[in-house]
C-alpha cells in the first residue's frame, strides 16, 4: 500500500467511526431465568483510536466486546445495533443482525480479536504459519506461496525474530509473550480496521506486558488500526488508551479521554475505582513508622523463618535433570514482620511459600520455620508446628471445600487440632473470627459458592487466623480479585496484622501490592534472590538490574507519568 | 432411587444434629435430591426424555415391589385348583399372556421377573459402589505402586468380554446351586466384578483431580490427618458423577443378568422368575408360531433397559452445562446482576457491601452458567444468592467453565 493511497483512505475513513454501538442490550438464558449482562450501552470508536473499556468482572465489558465480533453464545439475546465500518470506509454492517456467511466475511477483514490467553488461542497441533495462512486463505483466493510470504511479513512486523524459520514452528516453541505477538499477528494479517483485545496482557508477566503494550501501540501507529481494549488494569489503560469508557453493572457510567479521566474523574464509581488502585510508594511511610516502634533487640530475636541456601528441585522425568524452582535462597522473617516476596511467573515465589508451609519438600540447604528444620522433616514432627502457621491461598474459589458451609470450613482447624469437639461447638469462636474479618455472622451458614470472591478471601483469612498463628503465609491472596475488592482485602490484612502482630510471608507478582503491606521486600528471579531490603531501599533505589526493569515495567495509573516512565523503560532496555 | 444412597441429600450431612432452618428462600431439601433437582432444571425434549424414563422406571419399581399382589400365580406354580395349566397355552382368560413350554404362567413370570431383576441390580450396584469407590479413593489418594497395580488390574478386567467374565464368576460363586438368593447373589456378584473397575476408574480420576485442589492443600497445611482429608474433603467431592454411572450401569446389569439367564447360568425357574431364562426356553417356540412365550419377557427387558437408559442419558446431558438446554431468553430481559463494588466509595461501604445484603438478590449461579461472561467464578457478587444457589454440588458447572478458561 503506497503512502498516498494510505493517506486518502485514512482521510475518507476519518469521517466515520469504525464501530458504532447504539443502545446495546444483551441477556443470557440461565438455569434460573434470564440475566441482563449489558444494558443500554452506547459507544463509538474512531479510526486509529484506542478505546479502553474498564470495569470489574461482571460489568459486561467482555460481553460488549464479543458482541462486536458476533461471538455471543447461543444462550444470549442481543438488542440494539453494532455498526461496523470497514477500513476503507466503504461498507457498513450491523453485526447484531448478521449471521452465517456474511458474519464470517466481516470477521477478520473488518474486525479481529486478540484473546486473553495466548496459549489457548493457538492450536497446538498446527504451525503458527499455518494458522496465520488459514486466516488469509479464508478470505479470498491467495496462493500458498503468497500467503506464506504475508505470514512471514506480519510475523516480522510484530517483532518475532527470524520469521522465515519461526513461521514453521509450533506454538509450544514460543514463549508466552511471543505467543501473544503471534495472536496479534493473526489479527493484523488481514489489515482490519478494528482489533478487539480482551485482557491481552492479563496472563503475562509485567515485563512482557510492557512489550505487548508497545506492540499494540505500534498497531495503532503503523497499521492505523483502532483498538478496543478490554481490561481491568488501570495502569494498562493509562499506558495505551486514548479514550476510556468505564462500565459498571452493564452500563457505561463514564466516558472521557484518558488524561481527563485520570485527572478529574466524574462518576462516583470511577473515583472509587481509581482510589483503590495501589500505587508504588504508599506503604513505604507506614513501614517506616512500624519500624520505628520496634523494641530494642527485636532484630536479634530468633527469626520465625530462616532460610539458608534453600534449594527446591522438582524431580525430572526419566533420566532428565530435575527443575530447580528455588535456587540457593537465603531469607529471614523476624517475629511480627511482613516480608513481601515478589517475582514473575516461574520465579519460584510460590514454591518458596509452599516450602515454608511444609507443602513442598525441601531438597537442599536449610529452612527453619518456627524452630523446626524443614529439610527432611517428617510429617509427625511437623504436626505440632502446623497450628502456628496460617496459609491464605491464591484462588478463593477453590480453597474451600464446596460441600461445607463457611462456618464448617473456618471451624475445621479448631476441630482438627482438638480446640473444639465439633464444628457446632466451635461456632462461637467462628463467629468472632468472621466478625474480625468483617463478615456478618450469618454468612457462616452459607456455602462458599454463595459468597463473592472478596468475601471468600476474607473467610479464607478467618480460617488462616483461627488458631492465632505466629506466621501467616499468603500466596497471591488478591490476584484473583477485582481491584476495588483487592483494596478492601489488603486494608483488612494490614489491620489484622497490626492488631494480632503475626509475622507474614506475603507473595505477590504486583510490586505495588507488596509495597502496601511489607516491611521488607525480596525479589526473586528464576529461582534466585536478586534483591532484598526495606520498601524504601528496593523501590526507591533498586540495585539489581532486573528489579529496575521490573519497577519500570509496572504501568502507573496516570497517563502523563506513564508516558515519562515509558521513555525511561525504553532507555533501560536499550542499555 | 439407588442414587440416594450415594449422595447425601442436603447440606450439613456430616452432622445429624438440629436441621438448619431453611432461610433466605432456600429450596426445600427434597428439591435438591439428585433426580428431582434435574427434573426441575430440564426443559423441552430433555425433560420429555427424563419424564418418559422416570415413568417407565417407576412402573418397573412398582411392579417389582408389588409382585405378590399383581401376579395372578406364583412364579413356579404349575397347577391351580382346577388342575395343571398345560404347556404352551395361548393367551386366554385364565392366562392373560399364555403359558410357557414348561407350563408356567407367562404374565406371572414376567411380573416376578421384575423383582428378581431389581434385587440383582440393587445388590450388584451396592457392592460395586462400595468396593469401587473405596478402592478408587485409597488408590487415588495414596498413589504409588499400589495405585499402579490396581489400575493395571482394572485394565485387565476391562479387556475381558464382560459376559464371559460374568459367566466365569457365576460358575465360581454359585457352584451349581440354584436357590433364589444363591442365584441372585451369584448373578449380582458376577456383575459386580465387571462394574467395580468402572467405579474405581471414575472415583480415582476424580480423587486425583480433587487431591490437587487448593482446599485439600489448605487441609494439609492445617495438619489434618490423612483419613479425615480422604473422607471429609476428598470423598464427598468425588461422588458427583456416580448417580449417573449408577443409572447407566443399572440397565447394563439387567442385560448381563438376562444374558446369563439366556445362556443357562442364571437362576433356576423353581428358585425365582428370570426373564433371560424364559427367553432361552422360548427359543424353540418361536419357529413353531408360539409368539407369546418370547415376546413378553423380551419386551420387559427392552422396556426396563430403555427406561433406565433414558434417565441416565438425560442426567448425563443435564449435568453438563454445555449440553443442557435452557428456555431461550425472551427479547432482552432479566435483571442486571449486581457486582461487588458499592458505588460511592469502596472502603467506606462497610463489610462486604452490607448495603447489598438488604438489596435484591444477585445470581452467582446463573452467571456461572452463562458461558459468555468473562469470568464466572470471579464475578464478584455481594448480597444473597437467588433460589438457584441451592445445591452445593452445583459446583460442577463452575468447574467446567473454569477448565475452559
Amino acid at each position: 500500500m503506497s503512502a498516498v493511497t494510505d493517506e486518502t483512505t485514512r482521510a475518507a475513513a476519518a469521517a466515520r467511526p469504525v464501530v458504532t454501538i447504539r443502545d446495546l442490550a444483551v441477556s443470557f438464558a440461565t438455569d434460573a431465568g434470564s440475566v441482563r449482562a449489558v444494558d443500554g450501552v452506547d459507544l463509538e470508536v474512531a479510526p486509529g483510536e484506542v478505546l479502553a473499556v474498564v470495569g470489574e468482572s461482571g460489568s459486561g465489558k467482555s460481553v460488549t466486546a464479543k458482541t462486536i465480533l458476533g461471538l455471543l453464545p447461543s444462550t444470549a439475546t442481543a438488542r440494539g445495533a453494532v455498526v461496523l465500518t470497514n477500513k476503507a470506509g466503504t461498507a457498513e454492517h450491523d453485526v447484531v443482525s448478521l449471521a452465517g456467511e456474511r458474519l464470517r466475511q466481516v470477521r477478520g477483514t473488518d474486525v479481529a480479536m486478540v484473546f486473553q490467553e495466548p496459549s489457548a488461542a493457538l492450536n497446538p497441533v498446527y504451525t503458527v504459519g499455518w494458522q496465520i495462512m488459514e486466516g488469509i486463505r479464508a478470505h479470498g483466493k491467495v496462493s500458498r506461496r503468497e500467503a506464506r510470504r504475508r505470514a512471514v511479513d506480519v510475523l516480522r512486523r510484530v517483532g518475532i525474530p527470524d520469521p522465515e524459520t519461526r513461521v514453521d514452528h509450533y506454538p509450544h516453541q514460543f514463549s508466552g509473550g511471543q505467543k501473544q505477538r503471534i495472536v496479534i499477528a493473526m489479527a493484523l494479517v488481514l489489515d482490519p480496521g478494528l482489533i478487539v483485545a480482551d485482557e491481552p496482557t492479563t496472563a503475562l508477566d509485567v515485563t512482557v506486558q510492557a512489550e505487548i503494550l508497545d506492540l499494540l501501540r505500534r498497531c495503532r501507529d503503523e497499521f492505523g488500526t483502532a483498538i478496543v481494549l478490554i481490561t481491568h488494569n488501570m495502569g494498562v489503560v493509562a499506558d495505551l488508551a486514548d479514550r476510556v469508557a468505564v462500565m459498571y453493572q452493564g452500563k457505561v457510567v463514564e466516558q472521557a479521554t484518558a488524561r481527563e479521566l485520570f485527572a478529574a474523574p466524574q462518576a462516583a464509581y470511577t473515583k472509587a475505582l481509581l482510589e483503590s488502585v495501589p500505587r508504588i510508594g504508599e506503604g513505604t511511610a507506614r513501614a517506616v513508622a512500624r519500624a520505628s516502634v520496634r523494641a530494642d533487640g527485636w532484630a536479634d530475636a530468633e527469626p520465625v523463618v530462616a532460610a539458608q541456601g534453600l534449594t527446591v528441585t522438582y524431580p525430572g522425568r526419566l533420566r532428565r535433570p530435575g527443575f530447580t524452582a528455588v535456587d540457593d535462597v537465603s531469607l529471614t522473617i523476624r517475629p511480627g514482620e511482613v516480608l513481601g516476596l515478589v517475582g514473575e511467573s516461574g520465579s519460584g515465589k510460590t514454591t518458596f511459600a509452599r516450602a515454608v508451609a511444609g507443602l513442598t519438600k525441601v531438597t537442599g540447604g536449610s529452612l527453619r520455620v518456627l524452630g523446626v528444620e524443614m529439610n527432611g522433616v517428617k510429617e509427625r514432627d511437623l504436626r505440632p508446628v502446623r497450628p502456628r502457621i496460617g496459609f491464605v491461598f491464591q484462588d478463593p474459589a477453590t480453597s474451600f471445600n464446596p460441600l461445607l458451609t463457611i462456618a464448617d470450613c473456618v471451624a475445621e482447624p479448631l476441630v482438627v487440632h482438638g480446640r473444639a469437639e465439633s464444628p457446632q461447638a466451635a461456632r462461637g469462636r467462628v463467629d468472632e473470627l468472621l466478625e474480625a474479618v468483617q463478615l456478618p455472622r450469618s454468612y457462616g451458614d452459607r456455602f462458599p459458592h454463595e459468597l463473592s470472591g472478596g468475601q471468600r478471601q476474607r473467610a479464607s483469612l478467618a480460617r488462616a487466623l483461627a488458631l492465632d498463628p505466629e506466621l501467616l503465609v499468603a500466596d497471591e491472596p488478591t490476584s484473583a480479585l477485582d481491584v476495588s475488592v483487592q483494596a478492601r482485602v489488603l486494608e483488612l490484612f494490614a489491620e489484622l496484622q497490626r492488631e494480632l502482630g503475626f509475622a507474614s510471608l506475603f507473595v505477590s507478582h504486583d510490586l505495588a501490592v507488596v509495597d502496601l503491606l511489607a516491611d521488607r521486600i525480596a525479589v526473586l528471579y528464576r529461582g534466585r534472590l536478586v534483591e532484598e531490603g526495606t520498601g524504601a531501599e528496593v523501590l526507591g533505589d533498586p540495585r539489581g538490574e532486573y528489579t529496575r526493569r521490573l519497577l519500570a515495567s509496572l504501568p502507573v495509573p496516570d497517563p502523563v507519568l506513564q508516558a515519562e516512565r515509558r521513555e525511561e523503560l525504553r532507555a533501560l532496555r536499550g542499555a | 432411587m439407588v442414587a440416594e444412597t450415594v449422595v447425601p441429600a442436603g447440606p450439613g450431612t456430616g452432622s445429624p444434629g438440629p436441621v438448619v432452618v431453611p432461610e433466605r428462600g432456600r429450596v426445600a431439601w427434597w428439591k435438591r435430591l439428585p433426580v428431582v433437582h434435574q427434573l426441575r432444571q430440564s426443559v423441552g425434549l430433555q425433560r420429555g426424555m427424563l419424564v418418559a424414563g422416570l415413568v417407565i422406571t417407576g412402573i418397573f419399581l412398582l411392579t417389582a415391589a408389588l409382585a405378590p399382589v399383581l401376579a395372578p400365580y406364583g412364579y413356579s406354580q404349575l397347577r391351580s385348583a382346577d388342575g395343571p395349566f398345560g404347556a404352551q397355552q395361548p393367551p386366554s382368560a385364565e392366562h392373560l399372556l399364555g403359558t410357557t413350554f414348561g407350563g408356567y404362567d407367562v404374565l406371572s413370570r414376567v411380573i416376578w421377573g421384575a423383582q428378581t431383576a431389581l434385587l440383582v441390580i440393587v445388590v450388584a450396584i451396592l457392592a460395586s459402589i462400595v468396593l469401587g469407590v473405596l478402592l478408587g479413593l485409597v488408590s487415588g489418594y495414596v498413589g504409588g505402586w499400589a495405585d499402579r497395580l490396581l489400575v493395571v488390574l482394572c485394565d485387565a478386567i476391562y479387556a475381558f468380554p464382560s459376559l464371559l467374565l460374568a459367566i466365569l464368576m457365576a460358575i465360581v460363586i454359585s457352584g451349581g446351586q440354584s436357590s433364589m438368593w444363591g442365584g441372585i447373589l451369584a448373578a449380582a456378584l458376577s456383575i459386580t466384578v465387571v462394574f467395580v473397575p468402572q467405579y474405581f476408574r471414575v472415583t480415582r480420576a476424580e480423587v486425583v483431580r480433587i487431591k490437587g485442589e487448593a482446599f485439600v492443600d489448605s487441609a494439609r497445611v492445617l495438619g489434618t490427618p490423612h483419613r479425615r482429608i480422604m473422607f471429609r474433603h476428598v470423598l464427598r467431592n468425588s461422588t458427583r458423577t456416580l448417580p449417573l454411572i449408577v443409572t447407566l450401569n443399572a440397565s447394563e446389569a439387567i442385560l448381563t443378568l438376562a444374558g446369563l439367564g439366556f445362556l443357562g447360568f442364571g437362576i433356576e425357574p423353581t428358585a425365582a422368575a428370570e426373564w433371560g431364562y424364559d427367553l432361552n426356553k422360548a427359543v424353540s417356540d418361536v419357529t413353531s408360531g408360539i409368539w407369546w412365550t418370547a415376546l413378553f419377557p423380551g419386551l420387559a427387558i427392552v422396556l426396563v433397559v430403555l427406561g433406565i437408559t433414558l434417565v441416565g442419558e438425560s442426567l448425563n446431558d443435564l449435568a453438563d452445562p454445555r449440553l443442557r438446554s435452557r428456555r431461550a431468553a425472551a427479547e432482552v430481559s432479566g435483571e442486571v446482576a449486581e457486582t461487588s463494588v458499592v458505588p460511592g466509595g469502596t472502603l467506606t461501604a462497610g463489610p462486604g457491601g452490607l448495603d447489598a445484603i438488604e438489596g435484591a438478590g444477585s445470581r452467582s449461579d446463573e452467571l456461572a452458567a452463562a458461558p459468555a461472561l468473562p469470568d464466572p467464578d470471579a464475578v464478584g457478587l455481594d448480597g444473597r444468592p437467588s433460589g438457584s444457589a441451592d445445591d452445593p454440588r452445583d459446583g460442577a458447572p463452575h468447574d467446567e467453565t473454569e477448565d475452559r478458561r
